[in-house]
């Protein structure tokens, strides 16, 4: 029985620290219509940030700074900001499918340097050994665990309330108009490229701080957890939920998770023997069928997008 | 330094084999494919199967070339695959892209893009089996050009190289001399009036694909020769083809061929200040470096 809810309270956590990343890209591609086709770089960014930032300085070790958890956090989050910004900066402004082609780009050298620099990323081996706050002060791994839980719901909240605000916020809407028609919203004064710009790094910093609670979950971080698919996970999360819709996000990433997590355990339980070694690329495939198949058949999702009218209109609004 | 060259030079061609297709799907259906480099090691893989079945059909056919690792059943079995990945091609044009086409925005199709990249990826992995294969189990000796410094050079390489080399003489003059040449041209430049003198457009994309589809089958194949058959081989390489159609300018099939062969010397030769771990990120710098001083590539069109 406990077995079964402390592998509940593992789903859930992994399910809403995903969600949180999922949220971030539904500010870049349901709100703003930017491709990011590097989750994975920003993701990770916020992964290593917080432990290089709040990890101690170990053995041949460069860089562990011993910060306070939040400080660790804020790192974090604002190196995946850097990151996207220097991305950004380059490839806003141009056609847009530079954007995900820059953004796949990034994704690749992150992971590169994360194998390879092992003075600062610990190579293939990864980053261990990462004191969680209030680790010794519940002392019991159940109960912290399930507190962590509780701590990311309370993240997720707050990131969801700061994206609905954000989505029925006059910025919302330049976000949306810049999306359905670039050259009318720069007749009226906006700048598409920078809104783009901010909305992108923005974004990313969501990822990063994904990130930065996957690893603190963990208190490890190596390139594995980082390849390229699980850019695309987060993205047939998106899709499948509703992109421009957050509720959809979140339900959406709940949806596939628990695919994921599922099919992962009735292959392992029920695929004959010589089969047990492709069970990631079966998974693999059914990520990318979900991914096609939502495009063609259901393209806004299980939750599609609302228009949403200003709020200060609808409260005139004639009965 | 030398070796790096030549090396450099014999991604490079292949590279370019790979980059003529893409360069042509990004500027007339105004989409980033990151599909296309499926299509590579769905060519080596098709030809890895027409080698063996000709080689079990007509023994004969298994003799070797010259000097080479190559036999005549290879040779052909690279002209049946060039079909096969075209086909392959126009079909998963006729299945995905063009009813996404027709429904929503070209990020939508790079968007599905990653999705087929995926499916057709981890099939091949599914079909083929995790471990990489060799079109020839003989080992073939390189050739030492010169000892100091050390150049190693296989004559399958060299090889390869001139079939790529003529592969592009070839495309060019179908380009240059031929009225579907004209016709691409012209769709390229303005798919509408192109439309009204006569250029059926949807044959046009049909003839892009399957072209485009048939290069990237040798561009695999050749890449197969130079290492291994693996599923890995559009993963490895779809970077590296971005990069050459970015340098060389979108819709630019001149530009692309000069940026896959820049591309893979600068891979190559980047290996001489870098720890060659570092190699797969070195096509992300050359697109950042390229879009931040010259977004056009080298003979793109300014939009």
């Amino acid at each position: 029985m406990i077995g079964i809810v402390s592998y509940l309270v593992f789903f859930l956590t992994m399910g809403f620290v995903l969600s949180i990343a999922v949220l971030g890209l539904n500010l870049q591609w349901g709100y703003t219509g930017l491709f990011n086709g590097g989750v994975a770089a920003f993701f990770g960014a916020g992964a290593y940030g917080v432990i290089l930032f709040g990890g101690s300085n170990k053995a041949g070790q460069l860089i562990g700074f011993g910060l306070p958890y939040p400080f660790a956090v804020a790192g974090a989050v604002l190196l995946a900001g850097l990151l996207a910004w220097i991305v950004g900066l380059i490839t806003t402004h141009l056609r847009h499918d530079y954007l995900a082609i820059a953004t796949f780009g990034v994704a690749i050298a992150v992971e590169n340097f994360a194998r390879n620099a092992e003075p600062i990323t610990g190579g293939a081996k990864g980053l261990r050994g990462f004191e969680r706050p209030f680790e010794t002060v519940i002392n019991d791994p159940f109960w912290f665990n399930l507190a962590y839980l509780i701590f990311v719901f309370v993240v997720l909240i707050i990131v969801y309330n700061i994206l609905e605000n954000i989505g029925q916020s006059p910025f919302g809407r330049l976000l949306r108009a810049i999306r359905e028609d670039e050259v009318a919203a720069q007749s009226l004064g906006k700048s598409p490229a920078r809104v783009r710009l901010q909305a992108f790094i923005f974004g990313s910093m969501i990822m990063g701080l994904s990130g930065a609670l996957y690893a603190t979950f963990y208190a490890f971080i190596s390139p594995q957890d980082i390849v390229p698919i699980l850019t695309f996970q987060i993205w047939s999360m998106l899709i499948v939920g509703g992109s421009g819709n957050n509720k959809g996000a979140v339900f959406g990433t709940l949806i596939v998770w628990a695919g994921w997590v599922g099919s992962g355990w009735v292959l392992t339980q029920f695929a004959p023997v010589e089969m047990q070694l492709y069970i990631g690329t079966i998974q693999f495939i059914m990520i990318g069928l979900i991914i096609v198949l939502t495009l063609l058949i259901r393209p806004k999702g299980l939750l599609p997008e609302k228009l949403i009218i200003s709020r200060s209109v609808a409260r005139v609004k004639p009965e | 330094m030398i070796q790096n060259l030549f090396d450099g030079i014999l991604v490079g061609s292949i590279l370019s084999l790979g980059a003529i297709g893409l360069t042509m799907v990004m500027h007339m259906l105004r989409f980033a494919n990151f599909s296309h480099a499926e299509l590579l090691s769905l060519g080596a893989y098709v030809t890895f199967v027409f080698d063996k079945l000709l080689e079990s059909m007509v023994p004969a056919l298994s003799q070797t070339i010259g000097g080479l690792s190559l036999t005549f059943s290879l040779i052909f079995a690279i002209i049946l695959s060039m079909g096969v990945t075209g086909v392959s091609a126009i079909i998963i044009d006729w299945l995905v892209f063009r009813r996404i086409r027709d429904s929503a925005g070209p990020l939508s199709m790079v968007f599905a893009s990653f999705g087929v990249a995926l499916i057709v990826r981890n099939l091949i992995s599914l079909i083929f089996g995790l471990k990489p294969k060799l079109y020839s189990e003989e080992i073939t000796f390189a050739v030492r050009v010169s000892l100091d410094p050390l150049i190693l050079i296989k004559l399958d390489q060299v090889f390869v190289l001139c079939m790529a080399l003529v592969i592009m003489l070839i495309f060019h003059f179908v380009l240059s001399r031929t009225t579907f040449g004209y016709a691409l041209k012209a769709v390229s430049e303005n798919p509408t009036l192109s439309q009204i003198n006569g250029v059926r457009l949807a044959l046009m994309i049909r003839l892009i694909w399957l072209i485009g589809g048939g290069l990237a089958a040798v561009a695999g194949v050749f890449y197969g020769l130079n290492n291994q058959v693996s599923f890995l081989m559009g993963k490895d390489l779809v970077l590296s083809l971005f990069a050459a159609v970015i340098v060389g300018g979108i819709g630019s099939i001149y530009g692309a061929v000069v940026g896959g062969f820049l591309v893979g010397l600068a891979s190559n030769m980047a290996l001489l200040i870098l720890p060659s771990g570092y190699k797969p990120a070195v096509p992300f710098l050359i697109i950042l470096i390229i879009l931040s001083i010259r977004p056009t590539g080298l003979f793109g069109e300014k939009k």
